[in-house]
Protein backbone atom coordinates (compact mmCIF):
# COMPACT_ATOMS: atom_id res chain seq x y z
CA UNK A 1 0.00 0.00 0.00
CA UNK A 2 2.55 2.59 0.99
CA UNK A 3 4.22 1.31 -2.34
CA UNK A 4 1.60 2.22 -4.43
CA UNK A 5 1.43 5.70 -3.19
CA UNK A 6 4.96 6.68 -3.30
CA UNK A 7 4.44 5.68 -7.24
CA UNK A 8 1.26 7.81 -6.95
CA UNK A 9 3.32 11.15 -5.98
CA UNK A 10 6.68 10.13 -8.00
CA UNK A 11 3.86 10.64 -11.16
CA UNK A 12 4.53 13.85 -13.05
CA UNK A 13 2.94 16.46 -11.21
CA UNK A 14 1.63 19.16 -13.77
CA UNK A 15 2.96 22.30 -12.90
CA UNK A 16 1.29 25.54 -13.59
CA UNK A 17 3.70 28.07 -15.15
CA UNK A 18 1.65 31.54 -15.06
CA UNK A 19 3.42 34.26 -17.37
CA UNK A 20 3.93 36.40 -14.26
CA UNK A 21 6.40 33.69 -12.66
CA UNK A 22 10.14 34.91 -13.54
CA UNK A 23 12.62 32.27 -13.80
CA UNK A 24 14.63 33.52 -10.86
CA UNK A 25 11.85 32.88 -8.83
CA UNK A 26 12.06 29.23 -9.76
CA UNK A 27 13.01 26.47 -8.12
CA UNK A 28 16.28 24.08 -9.26
CA UNK A 29 15.12 20.64 -10.57
CA UNK A 30 17.12 19.35 -7.86
CA UNK A 31 16.05 21.03 -5.17
CA UNK A 32 12.73 20.33 -6.33
CA UNK A 33 13.02 16.92 -6.94
CA UNK A 34 14.72 16.41 -3.00
CA UNK A 35 11.54 18.30 -2.15
CA UNK A 36 9.15 15.89 -3.84
CA UNK A 37 11.43 13.04 -1.73
CA UNK A 38 10.33 14.37 1.12
CA UNK A 39 7.22 15.20 0.40
CA UNK A 40 6.42 12.11 -0.71
CA UNK A 41 7.99 10.67 2.48
CA UNK A 42 5.77 12.35 4.63
CA UNK A 43 2.61 11.87 2.69
CA UNK A 44 3.63 8.00 2.31
CA UNK A 45 2.13 6.99 6.04
CA UNK A 46 -1.43 9.14 5.61
CA UNK A 47 -4.55 8.04 4.80
CA UNK A 48 -7.52 10.58 4.41
CA UNK A 49 -9.60 10.17 7.16
CA UNK A 50 -7.41 8.11 8.96
CA UNK A 51 -7.20 10.63 12.03
CA UNK A 52 -8.14 9.49 15.77
CA UNK A 53 -11.29 11.19 16.68
CA UNK A 54 -10.10 13.00 19.31
CA UNK A 55 -6.23 13.55 19.14
CA UNK A 56 -5.40 17.28 18.49
CA UNK A 57 -2.25 15.89 17.25
CA UNK A 58 -1.21 16.34 13.66
CA UNK A 59 -2.17 13.09 11.87
CA UNK A 60 -0.89 12.24 8.35
CA UNK A 61 -3.43 13.33 5.29
CA UNK A 62 -2.11 12.59 1.64
CA UNK A 63 -4.16 14.39 -1.19
CA UNK A 64 -3.76 13.92 -5.00
CA UNK A 65 -1.73 15.76 -7.33
CA UNK A 66 -3.23 19.19 -8.07
CA UNK A 67 -2.71 21.25 -10.85
CA UNK A 68 -1.89 24.42 -8.90
CA UNK A 69 1.40 23.73 -7.62
CA UNK A 70 3.73 26.53 -7.75
CA UNK A 71 7.60 25.65 -8.47
CA UNK A 72 8.95 27.84 -5.64
CA UNK A 73 10.76 26.61 -2.78
CA UNK A 74 8.70 25.65 -0.10
CA UNK A 75 8.50 27.75 3.25
CA UNK A 76 10.12 25.26 5.70
CA UNK A 77 7.69 23.45 7.99
CA UNK A 78 9.17 24.87 11.42
CA UNK A 79 8.85 28.57 10.09
CA UNK A 80 5.20 27.83 8.90
CA UNK A 81 4.20 26.76 12.51
CA UNK A 82 6.11 28.92 14.30
CA UNK A 83 5.15 32.47 12.53
CA UNK A 84 1.75 33.15 12.33
CA UNK A 85 -0.89 35.30 12.89
CA UNK A 86 -3.64 33.99 14.91
CA UNK A 87 -4.90 36.61 17.44
CA UNK A 88 -6.94 34.28 19.24
CA UNK A 89 -3.77 32.88 20.59
CA UNK A 90 -2.10 36.46 21.07
CA UNK A 91 -0.27 38.83 19.27
CA UNK A 92 3.19 38.20 18.61
CA UNK A 93 4.21 35.76 15.86
CA UNK A 94 5.13 32.63 17.84
CA UNK A 95 2.20 33.00 20.30
CA UNK A 96 0.14 30.88 18.22
CA UNK A 97 2.69 27.81 18.08
CA UNK A 98 3.19 28.41 22.12
CA UNK A 99 -0.62 29.47 23.44
CA UNK A 100 -2.50 26.68 21.22
CA UNK A 101 -1.39 23.92 22.72
CA UNK A 102 -4.93 23.62 24.86
CA UNK A 103 -7.48 23.96 21.93
CA UNK A 104 -9.10 20.77 21.18
CA UNK A 105 -10.09 21.04 17.49
CA UNK A 106 -11.57 17.80 17.09
CA UNK A 107 -14.15 16.63 17.40
CA UNK A 108 -15.66 19.75 14.96
CA UNK A 109 -18.83 20.52 13.17
CA UNK A 110 -19.24 23.63 10.85
CA UNK A 111 -22.48 25.06 10.28
CA UNK A 112 -23.69 26.22 6.57
CA UNK A 113 -27.00 28.10 6.70
CA UNK A 114 -28.25 31.75 5.07
CA UNK A 115 -29.51 31.88 1.90
CA UNK A 116 -29.57 28.01 0.70
CA UNK A 117 -31.51 25.22 -0.05
CA UNK A 118 -30.06 22.86 2.42
CA UNK A 119 -28.73 24.44 5.24
CA UNK A 120 -26.57 21.40 7.47
CA UNK A 121 -24.24 21.11 10.12
CA UNK A 122 -21.34 18.59 8.85
CA UNK A 123 -19.10 17.11 11.20
CA UNK A 124 -15.13 17.13 10.62
CA UNK A 125 -15.37 13.05 9.11
CA UNK A 126 -17.93 14.22 6.37
CA UNK A 127 -16.10 17.09 5.67
CA UNK A 128 -13.03 15.22 5.23
CA UNK A 129 -14.81 12.95 2.67
CA UNK A 130 -16.68 15.83 0.91
CA UNK A 131 -14.23 16.38 -1.69
CA UNK A 132 -10.74 14.73 -2.98
CA UNK A 133 -7.93 16.08 -0.79
CA UNK A 134 -5.48 17.83 -3.49
CA UNK A 135 -2.27 19.42 -2.34
CA UNK A 136 -1.73 22.62 -3.63
CA UNK A 137 1.35 24.78 -3.11
CA UNK A 138 -0.07 28.43 -2.91
CA UNK A 139 2.34 31.99 -2.53
CA UNK A 140 1.02 33.09 0.78
CA UNK A 141 1.23 37.12 1.30
CA UNK A 142 0.47 38.45 4.69
CA UNK A 143 -0.77 42.37 5.08
CA UNK A 144 2.27 43.06 7.06
CA UNK A 145 4.62 42.72 3.71
CA UNK A 146 6.17 39.01 4.59
CA UNK A 147 5.28 36.21 2.42
CA UNK A 148 5.24 32.05 2.59
CA UNK A 149 4.92 29.09 0.03
CA UNK A 150 3.02 26.16 1.84
CA UNK A 151 1.98 23.28 0.36
CA UNK A 152 -1.69 23.24 1.38
CA UNK A 153 -3.77 19.75 1.61
CA UNK A 154 -7.61 20.74 0.89
CA UNK A 155 -10.41 20.93 -1.57
CA UNK A 156 -12.25 23.79 -3.43
CA UNK A 157 -14.33 25.61 -1.30
CA UNK A 158 -16.92 25.10 -4.32
CA UNK A 159 -17.52 22.00 -3.47
CA UNK A 160 -19.11 22.78 -0.19
CA UNK A 161 -20.84 25.39 -1.23
CA UNK A 162 -22.61 23.26 -4.37
CA UNK A 163 -23.85 20.74 -1.66
CA UNK A 164 -25.95 23.05 0.32
CA UNK A 165 -27.08 24.96 -3.17
CA UNK A 166 -27.00 28.83 -2.47
CA UNK A 167 -30.18 30.85 -3.24
CA UNK A 168 -30.38 33.15 -6.43
CA UNK A 169 -30.34 35.82 -3.55
CA UNK A 170 -27.07 34.70 -2.30
CA UNK A 171 -24.22 37.50 -3.15
CA UNK A 172 -21.43 36.82 -0.35
CA UNK A 173 -20.33 34.05 2.09
CA UNK A 174 -19.71 35.12 5.62
CA UNK A 175 -16.79 33.00 7.85
CA UNK A 176 -16.72 32.91 11.42
CA UNK A 177 -13.94 31.52 13.91
CA UNK A 178 -14.63 29.49 16.76
CA UNK A 179 -14.53 31.48 20.17
CA UNK A 180 -13.34 29.53 23.07
CA UNK A 181 -11.70 31.91 25.59
CA UNK A 182 -10.99 28.94 27.83
CA UNK A 183 -8.93 27.56 25.06
CA UNK A 184 -7.60 30.57 23.41
CA UNK A 185 -5.72 32.96 25.73
CA UNK A 186 -5.39 35.81 22.71
CA UNK A 187 -9.93 36.32 23.64
CA UNK A 188 -10.49 38.86 26.52
CA UNK A 189 -7.87 40.82 28.37
CA UNK A 190 -8.25 45.16 29.02
CA UNK A 191 -7.97 45.65 25.37
CA UNK A 192 -9.82 42.78 22.71
CA UNK A 193 -7.74 42.93 20.09
CA UNK A 194 -10.60 42.50 17.99
CA UNK A 195 -14.42 41.98 18.08
CA UNK A 196 -14.64 38.88 18.49
CA UNK A 197 -15.69 36.05 16.55
CA UNK A 198 -13.09 36.58 13.77
CA UNK A 199 -15.62 37.46 10.56
CA UNK A 200 -14.46 37.38 7.35
CA UNK A 201 -16.26 37.34 3.90
CA UNK A 202 -15.87 36.39 0.15
CA UNK A 203 -18.32 37.45 -2.79
CA UNK A 204 -19.87 34.33 -3.59
CA UNK A 205 -18.04 34.43 -7.05
CA UNK A 206 -14.82 34.56 -5.41
CA UNK A 207 -15.99 31.82 -3.20
CA UNK A 208 -16.79 30.02 -5.77
CA UNK A 209 -13.24 30.24 -8.12
CA UNK A 210 -11.04 27.42 -8.16
CA UNK A 211 -8.36 28.17 -5.87
CA UNK A 212 -10.15 29.24 -3.08
CA UNK A 213 -9.84 26.33 -0.83
CA UNK A 214 -10.94 24.94 2.69
CA UNK A 215 -7.60 23.56 3.87
CA UNK A 216 -7.68 20.54 6.22
CA UNK A 217 -3.78 20.25 6.13
CA UNK A 218 -0.44 21.14 5.22
CA UNK A 219 2.68 19.31 4.57
CA UNK A 220 1.46 16.00 4.66
CA UNK A 221 -0.45 16.57 7.41
CA UNK A 222 -3.43 17.92 9.36
CA UNK A 223 -3.80 21.59 10.02
CA UNK A 224 -1.86 22.27 13.53
CA UNK A 225 -3.54 24.25 15.71
CA UNK A 226 -1.75 28.07 15.23
CA UNK A 227 -2.18 27.31 11.30
CA UNK A 228 -6.38 27.07 12.08
CA UNK A 229 -7.28 23.95 13.10
CA UNK A 230 -9.35 21.64 12.11
CA UNK A 231 -10.06 23.41 8.94
CA UNK A 232 -9.11 27.22 7.33
CA UNK A 233 -9.59 29.49 4.35
CA UNK A 234 -6.66 29.85 1.59
CA UNK A 235 -7.13 32.83 -1.03
CA UNK A 236 -4.08 32.49 -2.05
CA UNK A 237 -4.61 36.05 -4.53
CA UNK A 238 -5.37 37.71 -1.03
CA UNK A 239 -3.95 39.11 1.94
CA UNK A 240 -3.55 36.06 4.37
CA UNK A 241 -5.75 37.57 6.73
CA UNK A 242 -8.89 36.83 4.47
CA UNK A 243 -7.58 33.16 4.76
CA UNK A 244 -9.82 32.38 8.02
CA UNK A 245 -8.92 29.88 10.46
CA UNK A 246 -11.00 27.21 12.46
CA UNK A 247 -13.98 28.02 10.98
CA UNK A 248 -17.29 27.08 12.63
CA UNK A 249 -19.95 28.67 10.95
CA UNK A 250 -20.26 29.51 6.89
CA UNK A 251 -23.24 31.72 5.57
CA UNK A 252 -24.16 32.59 2.37
CA UNK A 253 -25.65 36.21 3.06
CA UNK A 254 -27.37 38.72 0.71
CA UNK A 255 -25.06 41.91 1.52
CA UNK A 256 -21.83 42.03 1.86
CA UNK A 257 -20.31 40.55 5.00
CA UNK A 258 -18.91 42.29 7.88
CA UNK A 259 -15.11 41.20 8.41
CA UNK A 260 -12.81 41.33 11.64
CA UNK A 261 -9.97 43.61 10.16
CA UNK A 262 -12.39 45.92 8.33
CA UNK A 263 -14.03 46.25 11.63
CA UNK A 264 -10.84 47.54 13.76
CA UNK A 265 -9.49 49.69 10.85
CA UNK A 266 -12.02 50.12 7.79
CA UNK A 267 -8.86 52.43 6.56
CA UNK A 268 -5.97 50.38 6.64
CA UNK A 269 -8.19 46.52 5.96
CA UNK A 270 -10.49 46.69 2.59
CA UNK A 271 -13.49 44.21 2.18
CA UNK A 272 -11.53 42.72 -1.12
CA UNK A 273 -7.86 43.23 0.22
CA UNK A 274 -6.25 41.27 -2.93
CA UNK A 275 -2.42 41.47 -2.69
CA UNK A 276 -1.84 44.85 -4.80
CA UNK A 277 1.73 46.63 -4.87
CA UNK A 278 0.00 49.31 -6.43
CA UNK A 279 -2.39 50.28 -3.33
CA UNK A 280 -0.14 50.72 -0.14
CA UNK A 281 -0.77 49.98 3.68
CA UNK A 282 -1.18 53.51 5.57
CA UNK A 283 2.22 51.23 7.71
CA UNK A 284 3.69 49.18 4.82
CA UNK A 285 4.54 49.95 1.41
CA UNK A 286 3.06 46.72 -0.24
CA UNK A 287 5.34 46.93 -3.10
CA UNK A 288 7.69 44.66 -2.04
CA UNK A 289 7.54 41.40 0.41
CA UNK A 290 10.38 39.67 2.37
CA UNK A 291 9.84 35.88 1.75
CA UNK A 292 10.37 33.85 5.23
CA UNK A 293 12.62 31.69 5.53
CA UNK A 294 15.17 31.98 2.41
CA UNK A 295 18.53 31.49 3.28
CA UNK A 296 21.44 33.52 1.95
CA UNK A 297 22.58 36.80 3.37
CA UNK A 298 23.28 37.76 7.04
CA UNK A 299 20.23 37.36 8.87
CA UNK A 300 18.44 34.87 6.21
CA UNK A 301 18.00 38.35 4.64
CA UNK A 302 17.88 37.41 0.90
CA UNK A 303 16.30 40.85 0.63
CA UNK A 304 13.16 41.54 -0.37
CA UNK A 305 11.25 40.65 -3.57
CA UNK A 306 8.99 42.21 -5.92
CA UNK A 307 5.65 41.69 -4.86
CA UNK A 308 2.81 40.27 -7.88
CA UNK A 309 -0.46 41.92 -8.53
CA UNK A 310 -3.13 39.46 -7.02
CA UNK A 311 0.00 37.44 -5.28
CA UNK A 312 1.21 36.30 -8.81
CA UNK A 313 -2.24 34.53 -9.34
CA UNK A 314 -3.46 37.45 -11.68
CA UNK A 315 -4.00 35.31 -14.52
CA UNK A 316 -6.60 33.46 -12.80
CA UNK A 317 -8.66 35.94 -10.82
CA UNK A 318 -8.05 39.63 -12.58
CA UNK A 319 -11.10 39.09 -14.61
CA UNK A 320 -13.37 38.50 -11.35
CA UNK A 321 -12.54 42.24 -10.95
CA UNK A 322 -13.07 44.02 -14.35
CA UNK A 323 -14.30 47.49 -14.11
CA UNK A 324 -13.88 47.64 -10.22
CA UNK A 325 -11.36 50.40 -9.09
CA UNK A 326 -8.98 48.76 -6.63
CA UNK A 327 -7.43 51.58 -5.06
CA UNK A 328 -11.06 51.97 -3.98
CA UNK A 329 -11.99 48.72 -3.62
CA UNK A 330 -9.09 47.97 -1.51
CA UNK B 1 35.00 47.27 47.53
CA UNK B 2 32.94 50.16 46.41
CA UNK B 3 32.81 50.91 42.84
CA UNK B 4 33.93 54.23 41.98
CA UNK B 5 31.34 56.10 39.27
CA UNK B 6 34.13 56.03 36.72
CA UNK B 7 33.74 52.42 36.54
CA UNK B 8 29.88 52.11 37.46
CA UNK B 9 29.43 54.62 33.79
CA UNK B 10 31.24 52.19 32.54
CA UNK B 11 29.30 49.09 32.91
CA UNK B 12 26.31 50.62 32.64
CA UNK B 13 27.38 50.98 29.08
CA UNK B 14 28.95 47.40 28.88
CA UNK B 15 25.81 45.54 30.30
CA UNK B 16 23.64 47.76 28.36
CA UNK B 17 24.89 47.29 25.13
CA UNK B 18 24.44 43.18 25.67
CA UNK B 19 21.29 42.90 25.15
CA UNK B 20 21.74 44.25 21.19
CA UNK B 21 24.96 42.34 21.12
CA UNK B 22 23.05 39.16 22.10
CA UNK B 23 20.03 39.28 19.94
CA UNK B 24 22.55 40.76 16.95
CA UNK B 25 24.76 37.35 17.85
CA UNK B 26 21.60 34.95 18.05
CA UNK B 27 20.61 36.53 14.21
CA UNK B 28 23.78 36.06 13.33
CA UNK B 29 23.69 32.03 14.19
CA UNK B 30 20.19 32.10 13.11
CA UNK B 31 18.97 31.41 16.28
CA UNK B 32 16.12 34.26 15.86
CA UNK B 33 13.10 31.96 14.16
CA UNK B 34 11.14 33.11 10.84
CA UNK B 35 12.29 36.16 11.04
CA UNK B 36 15.02 37.02 12.48
CA UNK B 37 15.96 40.80 10.83
CA UNK B 38 12.11 42.12 12.30
CA UNK B 39 13.02 40.04 15.40
CA UNK B 40 16.45 42.15 16.06
CA UNK B 41 14.08 45.22 14.73
CA UNK B 42 12.18 45.06 16.84
CA UNK B 43 14.18 44.05 19.74
CA UNK B 44 16.66 46.97 19.07
CA UNK B 45 13.60 49.52 19.19
CA UNK B 46 12.14 47.70 22.63
CA UNK B 47 15.64 48.82 24.17
CA UNK B 48 16.03 51.91 22.90
CA UNK B 49 12.68 52.51 24.68
CA UNK B 50 13.27 50.59 28.27
CA UNK B 51 16.93 53.15 28.01
CA UNK B 52 14.72 56.34 27.45
CA UNK B 53 12.63 54.99 30.12
CA UNK B 54 15.41 54.44 32.41
CA UNK B 55 16.90 57.85 31.40
CA UNK B 56 13.50 59.29 32.66
CA UNK B 57 13.33 57.87 35.56
CA UNK B 58 16.55 59.52 36.82
CA UNK B 59 14.86 62.68 38.16
CA UNK B 60 11.73 60.80 40.50
CA UNK B 61 14.52 58.32 41.99
CA UNK B 62 16.40 61.35 42.94
CA UNK B 63 12.90 62.84 44.22
CA UNK B 64 10.99 60.44 45.74
CA UNK B 65 13.61 57.66 47.05
CA UNK B 66 16.49 59.99 47.13
CA UNK B 67 19.14 58.55 45.41
CA UNK B 68 20.86 60.81 43.04
CA UNK B 69 22.13 58.79 39.75
CA UNK B 70 22.05 61.47 37.61
CA UNK B 71 25.93 60.97 36.78
CA UNK B 72 24.61 57.75 34.72
CA UNK B 73 21.67 60.15 32.76
CA UNK B 74 23.93 60.94 30.22
CA UNK B 75 25.09 56.71 29.68
CA UNK B 76 21.45 55.80 29.90
CA UNK B 77 20.06 58.52 27.43
CA UNK B 78 23.48 57.66 24.90
CA UNK B 79 22.28 54.07 25.14
CA UNK B 80 18.54 55.14 24.24
CA UNK B 81 20.28 56.80 20.91
CA UNK B 82 22.57 53.92 20.40
CA UNK B 83 19.44 51.79 20.30
CA UNK B 84 17.44 53.87 18.10
CA UNK B 85 20.18 54.39 16.00
CA UNK B 86 20.70 50.35 15.34
CA UNK B 87 17.55 49.81 15.15
CA UNK B 88 16.82 52.64 11.88
CA UNK B 89 20.04 50.96 10.47
CA UNK B 90 18.18 47.03 11.35
CA UNK B 91 15.48 48.83 9.05
CA UNK B 92 17.80 50.38 6.50
CA UNK B 93 20.30 47.90 5.94
CA UNK B 94 18.72 44.24 6.15
CA UNK B 95 15.19 45.05 6.31
CA UNK B 96 14.96 47.56 2.78
CA UNK B 97 18.39 46.77 2.03
CA UNK B 98 19.47 50.13 1.59
CA UNK B 99 16.98 50.82 -0.64
CA UNK B 100 16.76 54.72 -0.16
CA UNK B 101 13.80 55.63 -2.01
CA UNK B 102 11.82 52.74 -0.28
CA UNK B 103 13.06 54.07 2.97
CA UNK B 104 12.14 58.10 2.02
CA UNK B 105 8.98 56.83 0.70
CA UNK B 106 8.39 55.21 4.06
CA UNK B 107 8.90 58.08 6.05
CA UNK B 108 7.59 60.78 4.03
CA UNK B 109 4.06 58.50 3.69
CA UNK B 110 3.59 56.60 7.20
CA UNK B 111 2.81 58.10 10.20
CA UNK B 112 4.55 55.49 12.35
CA UNK B 113 7.93 55.82 10.72
CA UNK B 114 8.01 59.52 9.92
CA UNK B 115 7.03 59.61 14.12
CA UNK B 116 9.83 57.41 14.42
CA UNK B 117 12.16 59.63 12.64
CA UNK B 118 11.42 62.44 14.34
CA UNK B 119 12.31 60.86 17.53
CA UNK B 120 15.39 59.75 16.02
CA UNK B 121 16.57 62.90 14.90
CA UNK B 122 15.52 64.38 18.47
CA UNK B 123 17.80 61.57 19.95
CA UNK B 124 20.95 62.30 17.71
CA UNK B 125 20.93 65.79 18.37
CA UNK B 126 20.83 65.17 21.92
CA UNK B 127 23.90 62.74 21.52
CA UNK B 128 25.52 64.89 19.44
CA UNK B 129 25.48 67.75 22.28
CA UNK B 130 25.78 65.14 24.95
CA UNK B 131 29.69 66.56 25.68
CA UNK B 132 31.28 68.92 28.39
CA UNK B 133 32.16 71.36 25.26
CA UNK B 134 28.12 71.52 24.31
CA UNK B 135 27.23 71.92 27.73
CA UNK B 136 29.96 74.87 28.05
CA UNK B 137 29.16 76.26 24.66
CA UNK B 138 24.87 75.52 25.12
CA UNK B 139 24.84 77.34 28.25
CA UNK B 140 21.11 77.27 30.07
CA UNK B 141 19.93 76.50 26.10
CA UNK B 142 21.80 73.29 26.60
CA UNK B 143 19.42 72.86 29.35
CA UNK B 144 16.05 73.59 26.99
CA UNK B 145 17.26 71.62 24.07
CA UNK B 146 17.82 68.24 26.50
CA UNK B 147 14.19 68.83 27.41
CA UNK B 148 13.45 67.27 23.87
CA UNK B 149 13.96 63.96 25.47
CA UNK B 150 10.67 63.93 26.64
CA UNK B 151 9.03 64.66 22.81
CA UNK B 152 11.74 61.70 21.84
CA UNK B 153 9.82 59.51 24.32
CA UNK B 154 6.69 60.51 23.36
CA UNK B 155 7.20 60.07 19.91
CA UNK B 156 8.86 56.70 20.77
CA UNK B 157 5.45 55.71 22.08
CA UNK B 158 3.33 56.48 19.20
CA UNK B 159 5.53 55.36 17.11
CA UNK B 160 5.39 51.76 18.64
CA UNK B 161 1.42 51.94 19.30
CA UNK B 162 1.26 52.98 15.39
CA UNK B 163 3.66 50.17 14.22
CA UNK B 164 1.16 47.32 15.34
CA UNK B 165 -2.23 46.34 13.87
CA UNK B 166 -4.84 46.62 16.53
CA UNK B 167 -4.07 46.89 20.18
CA UNK B 168 -1.72 44.31 21.45
CA UNK B 169 -0.90 45.24 25.24
CA UNK B 170 3.01 45.57 24.88
CA UNK B 171 2.95 49.44 23.32
CA UNK B 172 0.10 50.27 25.37
CA UNK B 173 2.34 49.34 28.69
CA UNK B 174 5.52 51.15 27.22
CA UNK B 175 3.38 54.46 26.14
CA UNK B 176 1.78 54.03 30.04
CA UNK B 177 4.86 53.95 31.64
CA UNK B 178 5.84 57.10 29.45
CA UNK B 179 2.89 59.17 29.82
CA UNK B 180 3.19 58.63 33.82
CA UNK B 181 6.87 59.94 33.79
CA UNK B 182 6.31 62.79 31.30
CA UNK B 183 2.81 63.51 33.74
CA UNK B 184 5.41 63.61 36.63
CA UNK B 185 7.03 66.38 34.82
CA UNK B 186 4.53 68.33 34.85
CA UNK B 187 3.22 68.08 38.64
CA UNK B 188 4.04 71.26 40.80
CA UNK B 189 7.06 72.08 42.58
CA UNK B 190 7.92 68.66 44.34
CA UNK B 191 8.36 69.00 48.26
CA UNK B 192 10.71 66.12 48.19
CA UNK B 193 12.94 67.28 46.44
CA UNK B 194 13.38 70.18 48.86
CA UNK B 195 13.99 66.75 51.28
CA UNK B 196 17.06 65.80 49.22
CA UNK B 197 18.44 68.85 49.12
CA UNK B 198 18.17 69.25 53.20
CA UNK B 199 19.70 65.60 53.88
CA UNK B 200 22.43 65.44 51.19
CA UNK B 201 23.28 62.04 52.36
CA UNK B 202 20.25 60.26 53.43
CA UNK B 203 21.64 57.41 54.84
CA UNK B 204 20.10 56.14 57.70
Amino acid sequence: MLEIRNEQLRCPVLIRRPADILPSEMTSRSVYMRRREFLAGALSAGVVGGIAASSAAAAPLTGVKSQYVLDEKLTPLEDVTTYNNFYEFGTGKSDPSQNSGNFKPLPWTVTIDGLVNKPQTLDYDALLKLAPMEERVYRMRCVEAWSMVIPWLGFPLKALLDRVEPQGSAKYVAFETIVRPDQMPGIGGFFPVLDWPYREGLRLDEANHPLTILAFGLYGETLPNQNGAPMRLVVPWKYGFKGIKSIVRISLVEEQPKTAWNMQAPSEYGFYSNVNPAVDHPRWSQATERRIGEGGGLFGGGGRIPTLPFNGYGEQVASLYAGMDLTKDY
Amino acid sequence: MRLSPRIINWLVYVIGLQPGLWTFYLGVVDQLGADPVKVLEHTLGEWALRFLILTLLITPIRDLIGLNWIRYRRALGLLAFYYAAAHFATYLILDQSLDLAAVGADIVKRPFITVGMAALVILTTLAVTSNGYSIRKLGVNWRRLHRLIYLAAALGAVHFILAVKSWPPEPLVYAGIIAVLLLYRLLPKRRSRRRVVAQPNPRG
